[in-house]
This record gives C-alpha cells, sequence and structure tokens, in this order.
C-alpha cells in the first residue's frame, strides 16, 4: 500500500483550521443482551451465547431489555442531556455478515437523549466545553475474522468467520457536535474527551469500560479547513480506535494526512478509514454511506420507549459523583502537587489510593505506595496494580506499622510480598516471616558497639559537626540486624554517644 | 412525477443484494414510481400536525427484565449455516469494512 505523505503538523496546524467530531461506542455491562436473553458475556466459546433472535432466524421477536434503557439514561443523565419524552427504535439496513438479520437496531431520529455537554480540562489545565448532540441506544454487531491472504487482514482474505455472540450486545453511542478551536490541541482533546467518557461510564458502572476489550470504542471525525473559510472540509472517519493513545495519533495522523492532500490542491474523499496501532497510519476503507443508503424506518417489532419523569429522577438520584468534581475534590483533600496526582489518575490508581486513605493510610503514604512499589510489583508480574492480590485496607495496615515504628520501609517491602504470596494478613506474614523491628534498645546498642569499634573514628568526626559520618555505622548496624532495625532510632543512639 | 430513475432502482438493487437485468430496471422503476406517487397522494391528505404512525397499537414502555435465557448449543446455532469452521458461521471474504 502506498504510504501517505504527511505535512509537518506544525505547519498544517498554521494553516488549517481542525474540526473533529467524536462518536463513542459504549457497550452496557447488562447481564443479557439487549434484545434477547443471551449472555452478554466477554471470552465464551463461539457461537454459544446466541439465539434465534440475535442470529435473526425468520419469526423471533425481540424484547427490549429493561436494564439497557435504564444504563442508557443514565449515561443521557451524566452527559447532561434531555431525555427525549419518546424514543422510538429503527432499523438500520445494510447487508455485511457482522448482523445476520441484514439490519441493525438502532434509533435515527428519536435517540434517547439529546443536547448535553461534556468539559474537559487539558492536562496543561486549558479548559473545553464539548456538546454532546445525540445518545442513542443500538446493539452491537458479531465479529469477523477474515482467514487466508498474506496477512488476516480483510484485504486479501479467501473467507471470513462469524461469531455472534456480540451481536445484539447493548450499546450507548454518544455523539457529539463538531468541535472547533482546538487548533493544534485537537488530538489531545480527542483522546482526553473518550478518557473522560471512558471514566464516566467506569464510574457508574454501567460498563465495563475496558478498551482493549472493546467496551468503549471511539469513531474519529476529522475534517480541515482554511483559516477562515466559513464551510467545513470534508471529513473522513477514522474507525477502529480502541485505546486512548491511538484516538491521539489517529486524529493527529489524519490531519497530517490531510493537510498534505488540501495543500498540493488535491481534495479529500469521503470515507471511512482504518486506524492501525502497529503501523501509525489509517488506511481507506468504503466510501461512507449516506444515511439515505441505511434506509432508516421505524422497527415495527418493537414500540416506543416513553420514560415517565419518576423514572428518570430514580435513575438521576443513582448517578455517581461526576469524576471530573471527584478528582477535583480528591485532589484538594489530599494536597497532592498537580504532578503527583497526574501520576496517580494516569496508573488508573484513583481508587486504589481512595480506598487505602480510608482505610487509614495518610494520603502521601498511599499514593507512594500504588504509584511507587506496587506498581513496579504489577509491572513485573504483568498485570495492572488493581489486580495484585492485596487490599487497600492491607495496604494501609502495613503503612500504620511503619508509622507506629514497627517496621521499617524495608520490612515493610517484604510484608507486602508476603502478603502478594497469599502467606495472610500482614500481622501473619510478621510472624511467620519474623520481620518485626529490634526494638530491644540492648541488643541494638551492642550492635552499635560492634560497628564503632570497626570504626573509632566516627564519633570523633560527629563531634567535629559532620554528622554524615554516622551513615557508615548505620549502615553496619542495619546490616547486622538483618534490616530488621529502625534506622532513625540507631541514628540517634549514635548521636547521644558521640555527646 | 417520482423520481425513480432506472439509476436509482440498480442502486437500491445493489444496496439489497438483488440481481437485476435492464429488462426489470425499466418495470420496477415504472412500479416503483406507482408507489411512491400514491404515497405522496397520502401526505397531501394530512395536516402537517400529525404525527407518524410507527406501530398500529398504541404501546409503549414494554420491557423484558435484565436475565439470562438459555442460548442455542453451538451445534444448534450453525445447524443451518450453508458452511461453518471452527465453532463460526463462513462466510465469503467481503472487502469491507471491519
Amino acid at each position: 500500500m502506498a504510504k501517505d505523505q504527511l505535512m509537518p503538523y506544525e505547519q498544517a496546524i498554521e494553516q488549517f483550521e481542525v474540526v473533529i467530531g467524536l462518536e463513542v461506542h459504549v457497550e452496557l455491562n447488562t447481564k443479557s443482551k439487549m434484545f434477547c436473553g443471551c449472555a452478554n458475556e466477554f471470552g465464551s466459546e463461539p457461537n454459544t451465547n446466541v439465539c434465534p433472535t440475535c442470529i435473526g432466524l425468520p419469526g423471533s421477536l425481540p424484547a427490549v431489555n429493561k436494564k439497557a434503557v435504564e444504563s442508557s439514561i443514565a449515561i443521557g443523565l451524566a452527559l447532561g442531556c434531555q431525555i427525549a419524552p419518546t424514543g422510538r427504535f429503527a432499523r438500520k439496513n445494510y447487508f455485511y455478515p457482522d448482523l445476520a438479520k441484514n439490519f441493525q437496531t438502532s434509533q435515527y431520529d428519536e435517540p434517547i437523549a439529546f443536547d448535553g455537554k461534556v468539559d474537559i480540562e487539558l492536562e496543561d489545565g486549558e479548559k473545553f466545553e464539548v456538546l454532546i448532540e445525540r445518545a442513542h441506544m443500538e446493539e452491537d454487531a458479531g465479529k469477523l475474522t477474515h482467514v487466508g491472504g498474506a496477512t488476516g487482514r480483510i484485504q486479501g482474505a479467501e473467507y471470513s468467520l462469524v461469531d455472534y455472540n456480540r451481536a445484539g450486545v447493548p450499546l450507548v453511542e454518544i455523539v457529539t457536535k463538531p468541535v472547533f478551536g482546538a487548533g493544534a490541541k485537537a488530538p489531545e482533546l480527542a483522546a482526553a474527551y473518550v478518557r473522560a467518557i471512558r471514566d464516566m461510564v467506569k464510574a457508574m458502572n454501567v460498563s465495563d469500560a475496558r478498551m482493549e476489550r472493546g467496551n468503549v470504542r471511539c469513531d474519529a471525525n476529522v475534517s480541515l479547513r482554511p483559516r477562515g473559510q466559513e464551510k467545513l472540509g470534508t471529513r473522513t472517519e477514522t474507525k477502529n480506535v480502541n485505546s486512548i493513545r491511538s484516538v491521539e495519533n489517529a486524529v493527529r495522523y489524519e490531519i497530517q494526512r490531510q493537510a498534505h492532500i488540501l495543500a498540493g490542491g488535491g481534495s479529500i474523499t469521503q470515507e471511512t478509514r482504518h486506524w492501525h496501532e502497529d503501523r501509525g497510519h489509517t488506511s481507506a476503507g468504503r466510501p461512507k454511506s449516506d444515511a439515505d443508503d441505511y434506509r432508516y424506518f421505524p422497527e415495527p417489532d418493537l414500540v416506543p420507549v416513553v420514560p415517565a419523569a419518576e423514572w428518570i429522577e430514580e435513575i438521576r438520584a443513582t448517578l455517581p459523583e461526576n469524576p471530573a468534581l471527584r478528582r477535583k475534590r480528591l485532589q484538594g483533600d489530599w494536597g497532592f502537587s498537580d504532578l503527583e496526582f497526574r501520576d496517580v489518575l494516569n496508573a488508573d490508581l484513583l481508587d486504589q489510593v481512595e480506598a487505602t486513605v480510608a482505610a487509614g493510610a495518610q494520603p502521601q503514604a498511599a499514593r507512594k505506595w500504588w504509584t511507587g512499589e506496587l506498581s513496579r510489583l504489577a509491572n513485573a508480574q504483568d498485570v495492572s496494580p488493581d489486580e495484585l492480590a492485596i487490599t487497600p485496607a492491607q495496604v494501609a495496615r502495613i503503612q500504620q506499622l511503619i508509622d507506629s515504628g514497627d517496621l521499617t520501609d524495608r520490612l515493610a517491602r517484604d510484608v507486602v510480598a508476603g502478603v502478594l504470596a497469599g502467606e495472610g494478613e500482614p500481622e501473619e506474614v510478621i510472624e511467620k516471616r519474623g520481620l518485626k523491628v529490634v526494638t530491644d534498645e540492648g541488643a541494638l546498642v551492642a550492635a552499635i558497639d560492634a560497628a564503632l569499634a570497626q570504626q573509632p573514628d566516627v564519633l570523633e568526626k560527629i563531634r567535629e559537626g559532620k554528622v554524615q559520618a554516622a551513615g557508615a555505622v548505620i549502615g553496619a548496624v542495619m546490616k547486622a540486624m538483618g534490616g530488621q532495625a529502625d534506622a532513625a532510632r540507631v541514628r540517634e543512639l549514635i548521636l547521644e554517644r558521640a555527646n | 412525477m417520482s423520481e425513480i430513475t432506472p439509476d436509482l432502482v440498480r442502486h437500491l438493487a445493489s444496496l439489497s443484494r438483488i440481481l437485476v437485468t435492464d429488462e426489470e430496471v425499466e418495470k420496477l422503476a415504472g412500479e416503483l414510481g406507482v408507489i411512491v406517487d400514491a404515497v405522496a397522494e397520502v401526505n397531501k391528505a394530512v395536516s402537517g400536525d400529525v404525527v407518524p404512525t410507527s406501530h398500529p397499537i398504541p404501546m409503549s414502555n414494554v420491557f423484558r427484565e435484565d436475565e439470562v435465557r438459555p442460548s442455542l448449543s453451538q451445534q444448534e446455532a450453525l445447524s443451518g449455516a450453508p458452511d461453518s469452521a471452527d465453532g463460526k458461521f463462513r462466510v465469503a471474504a467481503i472487502l469491507d469494512e471491519d
């Protein structure tokens, strides 16, 4: 495939105004599918969560999952949307084997939620308001595997295999209005927006929100227009953008690709493009169909959704704290610097730190555990820190034992290792491994005497004001005590001796 | 008069994956035109404030509780498929979207 020519990014931004639009699909975590009772489950054997309805057998009839509607309304409310007094389902007709019915049950001109907004704050503190056009309910499609050809991709495939387990899984598609004025920050804004939606649906527990499993997927629309031009440029829609980093990269790539074409007097083809994360570029897909080609019409097998005001208010009452506000509150409560707080956020450790603080640890100590030692251990095991076999309460307990002088930092790390190895609660690990700090002053004094005998000039140096000379003795004592001494106390004892 | 042109019929046929001959295209263009004109007559008869009917029975909010029901077995699911492999439906490769 011919490689696209790209304009340098800064130059592209100088010449063109960037307009983006984002469509985010959120898979809901209901127990069953949108229109049938098949399990909504990831990772089952192929075609085992299917029934006549979701594989489109003649005579089957859909029935709407109430929980999915509730979750959709909840998402609409969290986006600040109005909830439609009447929402209808519609058939979006297309021929493609990812849905066996030859149509996708979706919503067209009467989405369940419309006209919302999401406040986004970028890392540098700049704020943007992303307006939401609509959020509508639909069903996910089955999964295709392309077989044959050299690459396993669509091009050159000999045949495709279809697994309909995902067909009929409830989705909410959230569509923004065109976003203007982000300029060079458009890619970053797109990524921040997708992250905000992911965090929101995760906090609401309406989706598992795992992007690597496709629970949250983004289609990114990008168009450019010469600065000062009123008319919007032709847009492309990049699909298959399934990580937050990919969103940023894909938008940036499209800006550079389109800028090169436009600057050379060419025109942009309105089309779907595919993002290839491994190779860092997009490639052309099919020309985008007009909405007319989908021949939308009201789904005759389903009746309208008419949510009563009381029902909407009941759902509103269950909404958790807005994630952005929560973050602001926690950073204030904890007194973290922006850098410290960002470390926690980027590592996705907000819940862990919050739970550890709630269990009695000081915020800074909780942060250091999770972003430091525990992240390092998780990384070594190739899991995320929240998947480690240690609870925030256990981390808090270990920290309390450090604070009370019962453990040193080094011993505490051994305790963590013991907990992770399944040796029980921190106290049990301390007991079994004999990890308690030596508080027997007699033993400490004896060790200090022994160390001073090896380094007789240390006390003299301390008396001359070179307090750092104590370090060598502290090291020797710690070594002699197998690390199980409180270094601060050892230091005190040495300084007392010098006086 | 309707604007059902032969090209539009061909486009619709391709969207619907229906093979049509040129002869059929001419015939269908005429027949579809008659239908569209008839519907246009109905449109003339109703005033603008009538809400379109999407369902013949005035019902709303018919829901199912979020409960898992037994699914088909893989074997049952694939029993009607012309071709299958690895527990999946096997279809001709189509150069199209993911």
